[in-house]
């Protein structure tokens, strides 16, 4: 009896807190679909909102989705050789790399931006490309890749199963392609998430770095609640969300396992 | 199964010296016959493992040393390019791929087409008995299955020699056993240069057609286990190989005297102030038979086939006897002890 009432209690508090979290997206939802959010739902529903955020705000989301892959693909590129590095090299200065990466998410995002606008910002060609938006970007989210990527790494024990490999001939690339990649999977799956995620949402140093031409999906947002109706901001929301969700399940769906089956020979005919 | 060409491995003055100054291996020599099964034993520490790392290239001799498989110089030669099976403790068999892909991996490497590649892993699939595990993942088996995997993954690419580095240490001990046996016979019907490291005797003993027992980075005994369990060349191996009793004394006119006793020993040197012996090597007489020593029970473990006793004989250590299992033996018992004279040793 009394474990059924403590059950009771739990479940209560959990679906509390569920709703606490999830009815404001709800009513954030609601309201960019509703004519008009103060009078309430009673004014009825309405798709004006989100069209009018599709045609005037679209670029702002293609470009938000287009940095966000490209700060994906490089922090792919740098973020993954450098934890494999790290991950061998277990010493004092591999401890010290390790700990400055993490210096972008301390140090606040403006003071970032400003450093890069001081640095580059006579660049004129680079300072008014979405490639200097990319840069800070990168800067952001690339500990977030070689952590997760690293916890990983940490977690198997990567040299001996790279010794079995190479005690089966397998070369420097082979042993990286064949063992080193697909076992860090789930690290390079949540560090992806994490980088898209973050590059997507970034605000804080995008506000310096952006151009009128390379406004980003969060900047907009901010525009489009500063001097919009509170309806169009909430309809952004709602197609940010719309475009936002299957890109993540896309590469969660990227990132699933595959072992292939073995056939013996004499079964061939199935 | 005679597919595996064995080779001999030599090591020449191959000594290793780590990054911090830990001396890890002092220099050594060391030929091993091709097809032979060589043991390295020793306590943890003792650079074995070093060794065997050198001989698979996982590891550099410090300069001066060398490395030849069939009288050819590999010291400069990577691991993927020295075609050395390696069966590792913890197995390191890759998560990311099947049973059937991981004892496949070597031949795919070798660019060895898909079909043939699938015979060969069938076959080492049969002589494993893992027929039923091809398609298993990793984390889907047992130690003694991954052990299993290891060493067909190991074998699978016709190595030059295996080298097995403490493959069963991570099990149990009935499984150790069964996978002794197996591990035994496999070699044996291979007939490949093998090299097995351990810390366990009872696993040299039953593998080794010799055994090398290394202590601080030098070997301390080299000959087949038969040697170095009777003719141990020092306390060391006397100690690590077994159990050792040992007996301080003085010879005068063929007799040797202890506290325990008076034991007649014709063959004595007269410089014998300490004798060793084994435990098979000296019983319990029965009642009215003659003995030479006597001592008093401190312990008896009754052990199904036999009694194993430790008997206080003012030393020491007591003495470790094995008695038949049929006689009762009670604490603190007097009891006559007869040593075979053939057993023992002097250091």
């Amino acid at each position: 009896m009394r474990t059924k009432w403590l059950f009771n209690l739990q479940l209560g508090f959990t679906l509390l807190v569920c709703a606490f979290l999830i009815v404001p997206v709800i009513l954030s939802i609601m309201a960019g679909l509703t004519v008009n959010y103060l009078v309430g739902i009673e004014s009825g529903l309405t798709l004006r909102w989100v069209m009018e955020v599709w045609n005037g705000y679209r670029n702002t989301i293609f470009l938000s989705i287009g940095i966000s892959l490209a700060c994906l693909v490089v922090t792919l590129l740098i973020g993954i050789p450098t934890a494999y590095v790290l991950a061998r090299r277990q010493n004092a200065l591999a401890r010290a790399i390790e700990e400055l990466l993490v210096m972008p998410v301390a140090v606040p995002g403006l003071a970032t931006a400003l450093a890069l606008i001081v640095t580059y910002g006579s660049l004129s060609g680079f300072r008014t490309s979405w490639t200097f938006i990319l840069v800070g970007h990168v800067l952001f989210t690339l500990p977030f890749m070689v952590r997760s990527v690293l916890a990983v790494l940490m977690a198997i024990d990567l040299n001996t199963l790279e010794e079995g490999a190479s005690s089966l001939g397998a070369g420097w690339w082979r042993r990286f392609r064949d063992i080193v990649l697909p076992n860090c999977r789930a690290g390079i799956l949540a560090g992806s998430l994490m980088v898209v995620t973050l590059s997507m949402g970034e605000f804080n140093m995008t506000w310096l770095l952006h151009t009128p031409f390379t406004k980003t999906l969060p900047v907009g947002l901010a525009d489009a609640y500063a001097s919009l109706r509170l309806e169009v901001g909430s309809a952004y929301t709602l197609v940010f969300f719309l475009m936002i969700m299957p890109l993540l399940l896309a590469l969660q769906a990227f990132a699933q396992p595959r072992l292939k089956k073995y056939v013996p020979e004499d079964d061939t005919h199935e | 199964m005679s597919d595996i060409n064995p080779m001999s491995i030599a090591l020449k003055n191959c000594a290793k010296t780590f990054a911090d100054g830990t001396k890890a291996l002092e220099p050594l020599d060391l030929a091993i016959n091709a097809g032979e099964t060589v043991v390295f034993l020793g306590p943890s520490g003792c650079g074995k493992t070093t060794t065997l790392r050198i001989i698979a290239g996982l590891e550099e001799p410090d300069a001066g040393g060398s490395v030849l498989f069939d009288g050819q110089d590999v010291t400069q030669i990577p691991i993927e390019q020295r075609n050395v099976g390696m069966v590792f403790q913890s197995y390191a068999l890759f998560p990311n791929m099947s049973v059937a892909e991981n004892i496949g991996y070597g031949l795919k490497i070798r660019r060895m087409p898909a079909a043939q590649v699938r015979t060969r892993v069938g076959e080492m699939l049969a002589m494993m008995q893992i027929e039923k595990l091809a398609n298993r993942r990793i984390d889907q088996l047992s130690g003694g299955q991954r052990q299993r995997v290891a060493l067909a993954r190991a074998i699978a690419v016709r190595p030059r020699a295996l080298l097995l580095d403490e493959p069963l240490t991570a099990l149990d001990a009935k499984l150790r056993d069964t996978l002794r046996l197996e591990i035994d016979t496999l070699l044996r019907s291979l007939k490949i240069t093998a090299i097995y490291v351990t810390h366990d005797q009872a696993e040299a003993m039953a593998l080794g057609d010799r055994i090398v027992v290394m202590e601080h980075g030098r070997v301390a005994q080299i000959g087949a286990p038969r040697d170095i369990y009777q003719k141990p060349a020092s306390r060391f191996v006397a100690d690590f190989i077994g159990t050792m009793n040992r007996l301080n004394g003085a010879v005068r006119n063929g007799v040797f005297t202890c506290r325990a006793g008076d034991l007649p020993w014709p063959a004595a040197p007269a410089d014998a102030s300490e004798i060793l012996f084994r435990p098979e090597d000296i019983r319990v007489t029965e009642d009215g038979e003659p003995s030479t020593l006597r001592g008093r029970i401190a312990s008896a473990f009754f052990l199904g086939d036999r009694t194993r006793l430790f008997v206080e004989v003012g030393e020491r250590q007591p003495l470790v006897v094995e008695s038949t299992a049929r006689r009762d033996f009670s604490h603190g018992e007097q009891v006559g002890l007869a040593i075979d004279p053939r057993g023992i040793v002097i250091l």
